[in-house]
C-alpha cells in the first residue's frame, strides 16, 4: 500500500494481449497445494487404517463368512459418506452458502414421502414382488423430477436470503414428513413396519441387495460432479459473476441438483435420512482442504464422510459395544455445527 | 460496439428500464449518471446479459447478448456489479484469476498467470495479493474485484460504480487507469458514476438517466450544464468551468459552500 503510483505511466496494463516474457510470479506450485495434497494423503490413510480395523476387530467365526459380511457393510458406509459429502458441498456451492444442505432444505424428507406413497398406493405385498433395484430406480426417476423442478424454482429464481431459503426448507421438509406420517395412519400396521425401517438412519440394517446398483449410481453421479469440478468453482463466485465468465448458471444448477439428487436418494434409499452429517463433513472440508478448489475440497470431503462412518462406527461397535447410536451422535455433533454456523452468518 | 435498441425491464409494475434507445461506438469511456433509481445499473445489467430482458434487443459486437452462447460473450464482454459478498473464502490472486476462466477454462497456463500478476500491478495490489478478502477492507475488496474484471481482457469492460468504497488517492488513480486502458488499447468502458465531477473530468460521452429512461447524453459540455442536470436530478445544480472543464456544485446556499474537487 506504501508504493507511490504513476497512474499515467502504468498504463500498458493487464488488458493488452499476453506474449510478453513469462513472469517469475507464481509459476512454483504454491504452498497450499502442497498442504492440499498432504491433507488428503493424510486422510486416506487414516481411512485405510480404520477400514482395516473394521474389517479385522473382534471378529469371530470364519473369515469366509465375516469379511464378505462386513466387506457390504463398509462399501455401504463409504457409498453412505461419499453421497452425503458430495452432495452437500454441491449443494452448498450452487446455493452460494455455507449452512444449507440438501436434508435441510428437505431433500430426503421428500424422497421418504415418495416410498411412502408407493406403499400407500400400490401396497407392500405387490411391492415386495418386485425387485428391489427395480423399486430403487423407480423412486429415484420420480425423485429426480421433483426434487430438481421444485428446488430449481426454489433456487434460481429471484435473489432469496439464507434465512429465508432455511424457513422454506424447513417447512418443506415439515410438509413432506407430516404428508408421510399421514400415509401412514391411513394404511395396515404391516405395511407399517415395512416402512418404519426405511424412517430412521440407521447404518445396521441397509437392504444389502441395493448396495451394488446404488454404488453404480454413485459413480456415475461423482463421475458427473468431477467433470464439471473446475465450472463449479466459478458458481463460488455468484450467478452473477458466475454469469459474466461465460458460465451457463441455470444449465450448470439444474445438472448438479440432478446429481444432488441422486446421491440423496442413494444415501437415504441405504440408510435412511441423516439431518446435519454433511453439514459437519462439508464444513470441516472447507476448513481442511486448504483450497476453494472443487478438484481438493471434493475429495477431501468425501475422504472425511467415509473415514468419519467408518471410525465412528468401528469404535461404537467394537470398542464400546453400541450399536445404533453413530447416527445420534452425528447428528447432535452436526446439530451444533449448523447452530453454530446460523448464529455467526448473522453477525456477518 | 455496444447497441440498446428499446431495452425495458420491469419489476412487477415498475418499469425500471423502460424503453432505452442506446448507441455506444468502439472505444471512448461512457459515464452513466442519474439519481437513485433512474435504472442505470439495471441497464448495464441489461447490457451484460446478467438480468434477463422483458423487451428489446442489446447487441455487442454484432452478438445478441439474450441469445449468444454465454462463453463467447464472456470473452468480449466482463461487468462488475455493485455487490461484492462472497460465500467462499477466496485470496485476492484467487480471485484476480477467476477474470482468466473465459480463456483458461480453469487450467491456468502460465500466460494467464501473467495476465494475473499484470492486474495485480494495475491496480496497486500486490502487497495484497495474498491475503483473504474477508480480511481487507471495502476499498481494498473493491479494487480486487476490478481487477478480476480487467483481468478478463475484453473489448468492453462494463463497470457499475467501480469507486465505490474508494478514498480519492485510489479513486482518481483507478480514473486514470480505466482512461489508459481507453486511450491506450482501444478498450470500450463503460460506468455508472455518482460524483457527476468524475464523469465529466474523465469521461469521451456522457448518458445521464432518470426514471429508466435517457434523458440526455452527449459530451460532457454537452451534459454537464445547469438547467440539464438540475431536472435530471431534481436539483438546483451550478456548473463552474474549471480549468477548461466543466464542474458542478450542488450544495445549497446558506452553509459554506463545499467543493469536491477530485484533481
Amino acid at each position: 500500500m506504501s508504493r507511490e503510483h504513476s497512474p499515467t505511466t502504468t498504463a500498458a496494463g493487464p488488458v493488452s494481449s499476453s506474449d510478453r516474457p513469462p513472469s517469475r510470479v507464481g509459476l512454483a506450485p504454491a504452498p497450499a497445494d502442497r498442504r492440499s495434497l498432504w491433507v488428503m494423503i493424510g486422510l486416506g490413510g487414516a481411512l485405510l487404517l480404520a477400514a482395516a480395523a473394521f474389517m479385522t476387530l473382534g471378529a469371530k467365526g470364519s473369515w469366509d463368512f465375516v469379511l464378505p459380511f462386513r466387506g457390504t457393510k463398509l462399501l455401504a458406509m463409504a457409498l453412505v459418506g461419499v453421497a452425503v459429502a458430495v452432495s452437500t458441498v454441491l449443494f452448498q456451492t450452487v446455493t452460494d452458502n455455507r449452512i444449507l444442505t440438501p436434508s435441510i432444505m428437505g431433500f430426503d424428507a421428500l424422497y421418504l414421502l415418495l416410498q411412502t406413497s408407493l406403499v400407500f398406493t400400490i401396497g407392500s405385498a405387490r411391492l415386495a414382488a418386485v425387485d428391489a433395484g427395480v423399486m430403487f430406480g423407480v423412486e429415484l426417476a420420480v425423485m429426480v423430477t421433483f426434487g430438481v423442478a421444485l428446488y430449481r424454482w426454489l433456487l434460481t429464481g429471484a435473489r432469496r436470503s439464507v434465512h429465508v431459503l432455511v424457513l422454506a426448507g424447513i417447512v418443506l421438509g415439515v410438509l413432506f414428513r407430516s404428508l408421510s406420517s399421514f400415509m401412514q395412519r391411513l394404511i395396515d400396521p404391516n405395511e407399517f413396519q415395512v416402512l418404519q425401517d426405511a424412517m430412521f438412519a440407521s447404518l445396521n440394517s441397509f437392504d444389502r441387495s441395493l448396495v451394488w446398483p446404488a454404488a453404480g449410481l454413485l459413480a456415475v453421479a461423482v463421475g458427473v460432479a468431477w467433470g464439471l469440478r473446475r465450472r463449479l468453482d466459478v458458481l463460488l463466485l455468484g450467478r452473477e459473476r458466475a454469469t459474466s465468465l461465460g458460465v451457463d448458471h441455470r444449465r450448470t444448477v439444474g445438472l448438479v441438483l440432478v446429481v444432488v439428487a441422486v446421491l440423496v436418494s442413494v444415501s437415504t434409499a441405504l440408510v435412511g435420512p441423516i439431518m446435519f452429517f454433511g453439514l459437519l463433513v462439508a464444513n470441516l472440508a472447507y476448513r481442511l482442504a486448504g483450497s476453494h478448489r472443487h478438484g481438493v475440497v471434493l475429495p477431501v470431503a468425501a475422504l472425511l464422510g467415509v473415514l468419519a462412518l467408518v471410525a465412528g462406527q468401528t469404535i461404537l461397535e467394537r470398542v464400546f459395544a453400541f450399536d445404533t447410536a453413530l447416527a445420534v451422535i452425528i447428528e447432535f455433533l452436526g446439530g451444533i455445527v449448523f447452530l453454530v454456523l446460523l448464529v455467526r452468518g448473522e453477525k456477518r | 460496439m455496444i447497441d440498446v435498441l428499446d431495452a425495458v425491464k420491469t419489476y412487477g409494475s415498475v418499469r425500471v428500464v423502460d424503453g432505452v434507445h442506446l448507441k455506444l461506438p468502439a472505444g471512448g469511456l461512457t459515464s452513466i449518471v442519474g439519481p437513485n433509481g433512474a435504472g442505470k445499473s439495471t441497464l448495464l445489467s441489461l447490457i451484460a446479459r446478467l438480468l434477463d430482458m422483458d423487451g428489446g434487443q442489446v447487441l455487442v459486437d454484432g452478438l445478441d447478448v439474450s441469445t449468444a452462447r454465454s462463453d463467447v460473450l464472456a470473452t468480449r464482454i466482463a461487468a462488475l456489479r455493485q455487490e461484492n459478498h462472497l460465500a467462499a473464502r477466496l485470496t485476492v490472486r484467487d480471485l484476480v484469476t477467476f477474470g482468466r476462466y473465459p480463456h483458461s477454462k480453469g487450467r491456468t497456463t502460465p500466460g494467464d498467470l501473467e495476465h494475473v500478476a499484470r492486474a495485480l500491478e494495475f491496480l496497486d495490489l500486490e502487497p495484497l495479493a495474498d491475503r483473504f478478502l474477508d480480511e481487507m477492507s471495502g476499498g481494498q475488496r473493491q479494487r480486487a474485484f476490478v481487477a478480476m474484471v480487467l483481468c478478463q481482457d475484453t473489448e468492453v469492460v462494463l463497470l457499475d460504480e467501480p469507486l465505490n468504497n474508494l478514498d480519492p488517492r485510489h479513486a482518481v488513480a483507478m480514473m486514470e487507469r480505466l482512461r489508459a486502458a481507453v486511450d491506450e488499447l482501444g478498450k470500450t468502458v463503460v460506468l455508472v458514476v455518482h460524483d457527476i465531477n468524475v464523469a465529466a473530468h474523465y469521461s469521451d460521452h456522457i448518458v445521464a438517466m432518470a426514471d429508466g429512461a435517457v434523458m440526455v447524453e452527449g459530451s460532457p459540455h454537452e451534459v454537464i450544464r445547469p438547467e440539464v442536470l438540475s431536472s435530471v436530478y431534481g436539483l438546483p445544480v451550478e456548473v463552474h468551468e474549471i480549468a477548461g472543464r466543466p464542474h458542478a456544485t450542488y450544495f445549497p446556499p446558506g452553509r459554506p459552500s463545499v467543493k469536491f474537487s477530485i484533481a
